[in-house]
């Protein structure tokens, strides 16, 4: 028997074209125009991969994207493969090189298949049912075993090389889907002047009219495909128009926001795919929107209906008007409805021969099935298909006649050899993207589908994705809807030339001549779910279809249930007595189909994924090796190891060297918000936790900012620069956050008072140089600046000249050390660094990083916002007190300290902890206890929120909150750790210079 | 994703707009003199109805302006987009 399936003539393929691809290792050959599945089936291939659980034999069942056995895997270079792809949409291409998924060690032997003869004991929920005990089994033994037996194609392990693009566009009118109704839609829009958008997720437009009967169906006199090509041109000569194919629309959002993703490159060959992007994600905002979606070909739903070679009847005709391929040499059909016999017609007008028509009618009185009759076909009528033979292809069916109320099968059973089998159980309209968009169902109960309703967008439905069949109708009514949708006069008559068409007759579940419990008709084939699997759901209690659908996985699979869910809801609906209109649907949901990550992640790959934020001096820190850590999108210098120096070596010495003699450190990061107004004074007033009426021009002061809960929320140092100008510095992290909630309160609360922010954060280079030798430096480097302490004493500020250079020197200090601040413009930033370093190399001064500056601030005992807070924490459980104005009547957070909780006594609160042995430092995080038990639970009293070792005091020290803190001073406390429990002392949280000697040193 | 009409610049897209909760809810002028159950009243309590709800919005990534919004929460249509210290025309 030969392997060439192809015709000698037709189809649309390019013959003069010969491709060459690899298969399962071996090499086919296929014409440009061919998919995948197309090319095998003109070899004579049609089992293409295992089912998912019983790993059965599976073929090619559809021609697109609906498809759920097909599924392969590409390879590419080494690690670089797309799992999961339809063959029935993978255009081929010279090197394609696919395998088949889920089956080992191959396609033709697979020792998964044994599932199969087990299959009584694998129903519905056997998962749920059989891997529940022991629990410490479930991820090293059963999770293993089950993604192993289970694992649909597999994932690349490489870096995806490929390029992927964004692209936004907004458009008057979107039309989703290039069939007959969109293509009629199209051609009124544009002609009226719309801006149009057109997108088709297939190669081709015309939908299924490309692979129609030309003797049956003509528009305009002419036949389908010069109809096509004709209107085609006319979209593509007009400007108003953009057209994209290839290009599936993923998700439809609320107000007309869709998501579609356009293949560029996937069909070409390797060679020219370099250099090219290879998706592009469009974002979609239409004015309004024309679903053209189409509909889906439903399967029928009998005994063994899941074999290699039995395929969906619209499929068969469009491999032989499309591809000249045919599917089988010796033909079987089975229908519901007329359509089938077009394909019927079609295949003996090629001269392929229909061995029989089964059909569970009684009679059609359409065009089509007569002219089989007068073709010699032999037709069975009020007849099902009940069994099919054959292992890895069909080669029998066993028909029976229906009994009258089509419940049981009656008579006698015929054999029937075949090749192949066409079903066809008639057509579910593509309601995805409606519903997806907000969209309501209705059930028709005569047609036996669910069709739009209700929408809430300016979209309409038009075609048979709204259940409009017959050429005729859908043509009438996409010209009809899409002129008063979209406003405009008068449209072209079209003239339709179609087929009379019969009734369409519907059984969910077909009868069987064996018991309920011994068939396997498959419902969802992908995730080899049948209609017992469904029986035994709604057996063992489960009502709803949403738990149905989970407990069974019916509709689940990466197909989302494109074939399986009308006919799960239609068996559910007939066991449980319920109207479909009742039942509902599942929910549909993005993505349509699947789309890579790649698609969605777009150019935002590698340092594209997030912004980060350079100091004006950070070439200078990566030239002298600093180590960096993120703090929001700021990279700041962390510290500086010299060579031989590892982290912890290279922070004691910047610590050290910041007290013995002179640090510097790289504060550009900290939030600064200019305020300006003559109410600036009285908003800060109110913003912070402290009095600020009579801070004089030229001070500076450290304020707390709550937010009306009580907690803290930021802290920083803000200056007085004029009466009616003020600089506030924030913590890094919180700059941008802290802008927001002044705007807030200045907006909506106050809007009265007269103030007005700036963020000035990027506009400054600020350099803090600290210790004793601090002074010396600064008067080396700043001209016209006073040092004296009578006159430029702590926390006040001076402006002055670097050279020619404006400078603010504040004199603050956040380590405890007589301590100075340099704003200067951002641009001029490196270089005063520079100078600094300079003028303190006499002193031996040494940059320090954020690690230095946390462990020198933790000597003193100040709190890091975030580190010591945590949004629960109030400035009366930090023990400062000090800072809250008892007289202010009012300022955010004032209320909520008196509230019955935040006065607590036993509150969690700030503390110090000294451990016994100087040299254990205990880690950050760690829970504190009062009293240690064998094993835990322990009462957990507290814990760790910063620990170092202390150069300057030579020991161990740490800062924490523990429950009722403020009265445990002196107090034993542990901290268990996995293999020990460390002993500490509760202190106070300053554990250097108490006085604060060192700020005038 | 909503289009928002700003009431300073017109028609954007969601993503430049972010949300700042219930509006309408103003911070007492005299918090001391209110009980802990008047302040947590003002400070905690939110509505979340399924229907319109009025709620405040901030133009964040363009003109950095609060403004109000009554929105249906069950169909994300949005009904009127107001300037702080106007009322919803209805």
């Amino acid at each position: 028997m030969s392997n060439n399936y192809r015709l000698s003539t037709g189809g649309q393929i390019s013959r003069s074209e010969p491709i060459l691809f690899k298969f399962n290792g071996k090499t086919f050959r296929g014409f440009k125009g061919d998919t995948l599945a197309s090319a095998l089936l003109s070899n004579g291939i049609h089992l293409v991969g295992r089912s998912f659980k019983y790993h059965r034999p599976r073929g090619i069942f559809t021609s697109g994207v609906e498809e759920p056995n097909a599924l392969v895997q590409i390879i590419k270079d080494q690690g670089k493969t797309d799992p999961n792809l339809r063959a029935t949409q993978i255009e081929i291409y010279e090197g394609l090189n696919a395998t088949s998924q889920n089956c080992w060690p191959s396609v033709k032997f697979d020792f998964g298949s044994i599932n199969n003869f087990f299959s009584p004991i694998i129903p519905a929920g056997f998962y749920y049912k059989t891997f529940m005990w022991p629990a410490s089994f479930w991820e090293k033994v059963y999770e293993y075993f089950i993604r192993k037996a289970a694992g649909l194609g597999k994932s690349p392990t490489k870096k995806d090389p490929d390029i992927y693009d964004h692209s936004y566009h907004h458009c008057e009118v979107l039309i989703v889907g290039a069939g007959p109704a969109g293509l009629v839609a199209a051609k009124v829009a544009a002609n009226a002047g719309k801006k149009v958008l057109l997108v088709d997720e297939r190669p081709n437009f015309g939908g299924n009219l490309n692979f129609s009967n030309s003797d049956y169906n003509k528009i305009n006199g002419l036949k389908p495909l010069e109809w096509i090509k004709k209107t085609c041109l006319e979209l593509q000569n007009n400007k108003n128009i953009k057209i994209l194919n290839r290009t599936s629309v993923a998700a439809y959002h609320n107000y007309n926001y869709l998501i579609m993703v356009q293949n560029l490159t996937d069909h070409l060959s390797d060679k020219n795919k370099i250099g090219k992007i290879r998706q592009r994600l469009w974002k979609v905002r239409a004015k309004k929107v024309i679903l053209a979606t189409g509909s889906i070909e439903r399967p029928m739903i009998f005994d063994c209906n899941d074999r290699p070679g039995i395929m969906l009847s619209s499929a068969v005709r469009k491999y032989i008007n499309t591809y000249g391929v045919k599917c089988g040499n010796n033909i079987s059909i089975f229908s519901n409805n007329d359509d089938a016999y077009e394909t019927a017609i079609t295949l003996h007008n090629k001269g392929v021969k229909i061995k029989s028509i089964i059909d569970i009618r009684e009679k059609s009185d359409g065009t089509l099935p007569k002219k089989c009759i007068e073709l010699g076909i032999k037709i069975h009528w009020k007849s099902a298909v009940i069994y099919t033979e054959g292992y890895k292809k069909i080669n029998k069916i066993h028909v029976m006649q229906l009994s009258k109320d089509n419940s049981s099968v009656i008579g006698r059973k015929l054999k029937i050899d075949c090749d192949l089998l066409c079903v066809s159980g008639g057509y579910t309209p593509a309601v995805h993207l409606f519903t997806q968009s907000g969209g309501k169902l209705d059930y028709d109960e005569k047609k036996h589908y669910f069709f739009p309703t209700k929408n809430t967008l300016s979209q309409i439905s038009i075609g048979s994705c709204n259940g409009t069949f017959g050429l005729k109708n859908i043509i009438s009514e996409s010209q009809e809807k899409t002129r008063e949708f979209l406003n405009i006069k008068e449209v072209e008559q079209l003239s339709v030339l179609e087929p009379k068409s019969g009734d369409f007759e519907n059984i969910w579940l077909l009868p069987s001549n064996k018991i309920s419990g011994k068939t396997k008709s498959f419902v969802d084939y992908q995730n080899d779910s049948t209609a017992n699997d469904i029986k035994l759901a709604l057996r063992e209690g489960f009502k709803s279809i949403e738990h149905v659908k989970r407990y069974t996985t019916t509709g689940m699979a990466t197909d989302q249930g494109k074939i399986a869910n009308m006919h799960a809801l239609g068996i559910i609906s007939e066991i449980t007595n319920t109207k479909l209109g009742e039942l509902g649907t599942t929910t549909f949901r993005p993505p349509y189909s699947p789309i890579t990550f790649g698609a969605l992640v777009g150019r935002n790959v590698g340092q594209f994924f997030d912004i980060t934020r350079k100091t004006p001096i950070h070439d200078w820190h990566e030239k002298n090796n600093a180590k960096f850590e993120d703090v929001g999108q700021w990279k700041r210098a962390w510290y500086y190891p010299s060579e031989k120096e590892n982290m912890h070596d290279s922070v004691q010495r910047e610590s050290k060297a910041a007290r013995t003699s002179a640090g510097i450190l790289d504060a550009s990061t900290l939030g600064k918000i200019d305020i300006q107004g003559s109410d600036a004074s009285e908003f800060l007033n109110r913003i912070y936790t402290n009095a600020w009426g009579k801070l004089a021009i030229g001070k500076c002061r450290y304020g707390l900012m709550l937010n009306d809960d009580g907690m803290v929320y930021d802290d920083g140092v803000t200056t007085r620069l004029d009466e009616n100008h003020y600089i506030m510095t924030t913590t890094t992290g919180g700059a941008a956050t802290v802008m927001g909630k002044l705007e807030d309160f200045l907006q909506t609360e106050w809007p009265e008072l007269k103030v007005y922010l700036t963020s000035v954060t990027d506009h400054f280079a600020t350099i803090s140089v600290c210790g004793p030798n601090s002074k010396k430096i600064l008067e080396k480097v700043t001209q016209s600046i006073d040092y004296s302490d009578s006159n430029f004493p702590h926390m006040s500020f001076k402006n002055g000249l670097i050279d020619k250079i404006k400078c603010r020197v504040m004199r603050i200090s956040f380590t405890g050390e007589l301590s100075y601040e340099i704003n200067v413009q951002a641009n001029y930033g490196q270089s005063v660094w520079k100078k600094c370093m300079a003028a303190g190399k006499e002193y031996g001064i040494t940059p320090y990083g954020t690690e230095a500056m946390h462990l020198l601030r933790a000597e003193k005992g100040f709190i890091i916002v975030g580190q010591e807070t945590d949004g629960t924490v109030t400035p009366v459980d930090l023990q400062m007190d000090w800072i809250v104005s008892k007289k202010k009547y009012d300022f955010i957070g004032k209320r909520s300290l008196y509230r019955s909780d935040t006065m607590r006594e036993d509150r969690k609160q700030y503390v110090g902890l000294l451990t016994n042995d100087p040299k254990e430092i205990l880690e950050e995080g760690a829970q504190i206890v009062a009293e240690v038990k064998n094993k835990p639970p322990m009462n957990m009293i507290g814990h760790v929120t910063s620990s170092y070792y202390s150069p300057n005091l030579n020991k161990s020290i740490a800062l924490a909150v523990v429950k009722n803190g403020k009265n445990l001073k002196g107090k034993k406390l542990y901290v268990p750790m996995p293999n020990k429990t460390i002993e500490v002392i509760v202190s106070d949280t300053i554990f250097l210079d108490k006085e604060g000697k060192r700020l005038n040193a | 994703m909503l289009i928002i009409k700003c009431p300073y610049c017109g028609e954007r897209d969601h993503s430049e707009f972010s949300y700042g909760g219930e509006a309408h809810i103003i911070r007492p002028k005299q918090p001391t003199e209110l009980s802990d159950d008047q302040w947590a009243e003002y400070l905690f309590m939110r509505k979340n109805i399924k229907g319109i709800q009025y709620e405040r919005w901030n133009h964040s990534h363009g003109c950095r302006r609060w403004f109000n919004m009554a929105r249906d929460t069950s169909n994300d249509k949005i009904h009127s987009v107001y300037k702080i210290g106007e009322k919803p025309s209805n």
